[in-house]
């Protein structure tokens, strides 16, 4: 059912039946490393490349998500996928190993929930009852594509975000026990016209703010009718930035417990020298959902959550013929099964 | 053609730039200074030192003892740059260490090794000079100009 | 004393290059490149050599000697041949420095895989 310009709300209640997160050595070093299926210490996970690593990461949580639903991936009807590298070959190469009819989404780090609404929207509507969505990301290969070789010496300002190593998958279907997805808005892609490619947080803020205003507006709710409202990836600067602008268009956000993925994954204080501002990448958001969040909801923690992945859409290209990085943010309602 | 239409930024993302540079966090000019004096300071000693060697126990004369000195600090570079340790100085010293000869090193060495994986013609051989491009078309042009430049106020010989 | 030189002005170079990333938020290619056309303009008016002479690898540690070998070799290419020595000339003083930055490159790409 449609409420509003771009709500969805999810009468039928599908149900994520299981999630998997895997994740890189610094995200098992960060606090919520006991929420994670696996930690591999080794970033390159046995592969002779990071691409291939990151794919093996990929392969390795949608497996293990289909497994964990006691399923077996002939029973999994669509596939909905996406990445950061060129052409979302992580994505693409494991919709191969999977032979699961694959439709692959581009939404930088807010492919989590981008995929996660895409999947429920399939199983609300009846056009499927068992969707697989998913996404990675791997530090490495984002420094290769986006910035610099990794072993190049330049330094990052305190802004950088720092990409998180891991994938995260979800498998979504029509009923069953586990947490489920009542809502989506979907995001519009928004640019204030910031253009440095290292404070993507200040980029991505107002799509954050756009989305989320646009999600409680349309389903008539408020802040406090959430016990947690996370945004992917906006860490230090952009959370900041984001409080400002609920506060300036009274939203009262600290009506619930508002915070960031990539605050939540890496200590940042401690690791500030490393992870500057904070996590950021498709995985972000999708690990700390898939493995922390879910996690929270099924011991009865938390029992209505907003998931606001943000990403910035830029590509080196763009940055060096002077375009600035728009932005866009996709949120999903994550309540707790409770039947 | 969109972007010269919106060249003159809209108020409400004047407004919002404002806010964001307000709440950028702001670089430590001073402190990062000091650690590129620091740094940068002691490759160069660490040259001399290998300059003063070259001429006294290897017989150079001073002229040409830079060559050597340039190949060595090249090399220290890139055995640091292949243990992994070299970016991890670099975030402290910044320009300390990508202003040296050893920078240059770094960045060739960086992009060889990173692009290996696409094998040693087109990932070794077609991206060696992803980063250090700039600065070797830039220097040949720059010397071209000013040679030329030299050779029309008169200088040039037969 | 060329050691104290060598150490004040090789860190002052790095200082001005800080102050190009931190200040004018210049990316490390648009520094370094900037720095070496510096140095070569330097050379230019004539003024790298004595530099080199007071501050030892101070001078030529930097980049910015890069920047001065190029014009040093354009020139001194053009005394002995005219202009077209200014073609020929360009990367004669600079060799050892690109070579030997190619070659070791080259052999750590054959035996090293990056480490993240």
């Amino acid at each position: 059912m449609l409420l509003g310009h771009r709500t969805w709300k999810f009468e039928n209640r599908p149900a994520i039946a299981a999630a998997a997160a895997v994740v890189g050595p610094e995200e098992g070093e960060g606090p919520l490393a006991d929420d994670f299926d696996i930690i591999h210490a080794d970033p390159y996970v046995q592969q002779d490349s990071w691409e291939k690593a990151e794919r093996a990461l990929m392969e390795e949580a949608s497996n293990l998500a289909i497994k964990k639903a006691n399923l077996t991936k002939e029973q999994v009807q669509f596939y909905v996928g996406g990445d950061l590298l060129n052409q979302i070959v992580s994505s693409t190469f494991n919709a191969r190993t999977l032979s699961i009819p694959y439709i692959g989404v581009f939404g930088a780090c807010s492919t989590s929930m981008e995929s996660l609404a895409l999947a429920a929207l399939l199983v609300d509507s009846g056009n499927a009852d068992t969707v697989l969505a998913g996404t990675c990301s791997h530090n490495s290969t984002a420094e290769k594509q986006f910035r610099y070789p990794t072993e190049y010496g330049s330094q990052k300002p305190p802004t950088a975000h720092f990409t998180v190593t891991g994938a995260g998958a979800a498998i979504v279907r029509s009923s069953g026990p586990g947490p489920v997805i009542t809502s989506a808005t979907m995001g519009r892609v928004v640019d204030m016209g910031i253009k440095d490619p290292f404070n993507m947080g200040a980029a991505m803020a107002p799509a954050a703010f756009d989305t989320i205003q646009a999600h409680l507006k349309e389903t008539q709710t408020e802040p406090g009718d959430y016990d947690m409202i996370v945004t992917g990836d906006l860490a230090k600067v952009g959370h900041g930035i984001a409080k400002e602008l609920f506060q300036e268009h009274q939203i009262a956000m600290d009506q619930t417990e508002f915070n960031d993925c990539g605050l939540m994954i890496y200590d940042v204080e401690k690791k500030k020298d490393l992870v500057q501002a904070g996590g950021s990448g498709c995985a972000c958001s999708a690990v700390v959902t898939y493995g922390h969040l879910l996690k929270r909801i099924n011991n009865g923690e938390l029992k209505r959550i907003l998931v606001a992945a943000t990403g910035a859409l830029l590509s080196p290209l763009t940055f060096q013929q002077g375009e600035s990085i728009p932005s866009i943010c996709h949120v999903v309602c994550i309540e707790s099964g409770g039947e | 053609m969109a972007n010269k239409q919106l060249k003159k930024a809209m108020p409400v993302q004047q407004k919002y730039q404002k806010l964001a540079q307000q709440k950028e966090p702001p670089r430590p000019i001073f402190k990062n200074c000091v650690r590129a004096f620091i740094a940068g300071g002691t490759i160069c000693l660490i040259g001399q030192g290998i300059m003063e060697a070259m001429v006294h126990w290897f017989h150079f004369d001073e002229k040409k003892a830079g060559d050597p000195t340039v190949a060595i600090l090249i090399l220290i570079s890139v055995i640091l740059t292949s243990l992994g340790v070299y970016d991890k100085i670099a975030q402290w010293a910044g320009a300390g260490t990508a202003v040296p000869v050893t920078g240059f090193a770094n960045s060739l060495c960086s992009s060889a090794i990173e692009h290996r994986s696409e094998g040693i013609v087109l990932g070794v051989g077609g991206n060696m000079f992803k980063l250090a491009g700039s600065v070797i078309v830039f220097g040949t042009v720059a010397a071209f100009i000013i040679g030329i430049i030299h050779w029309l106020l008169g200088g040039g010989g037969s | 004393m060329q050691f104290f030189w060598a150490f004040v002005i090789g860190g002052a170079i790095c200082v001005i290059g800080q102050l190009m990333f931190d200040v004018a938020k210049l990316s490390p290619a648009h520094t370094m490149s900037a720095l070496v056309v510096a140095g070569a303009i330097v050379d230019g008016i004539g003024l790298y050599e004595p530099f080199i002479e007071f501050a030892g690898a101070g001078a030529t540690v930097p980049i910015t000697s890069f920047g001065n070998s190029l014009v040093h070799g354009a020139l001194a290419e053009l005394q002995r041949d005219g202009w077209i020595g200014v073609v020929t000339g360009i990367f004669e003083v600079t060799s050892a420095g690109i070579s030997a930055a190619i070659i070791f490159s080259f052999l750590a790409a054959l035996f090293v895989k990056p480490k993240g």
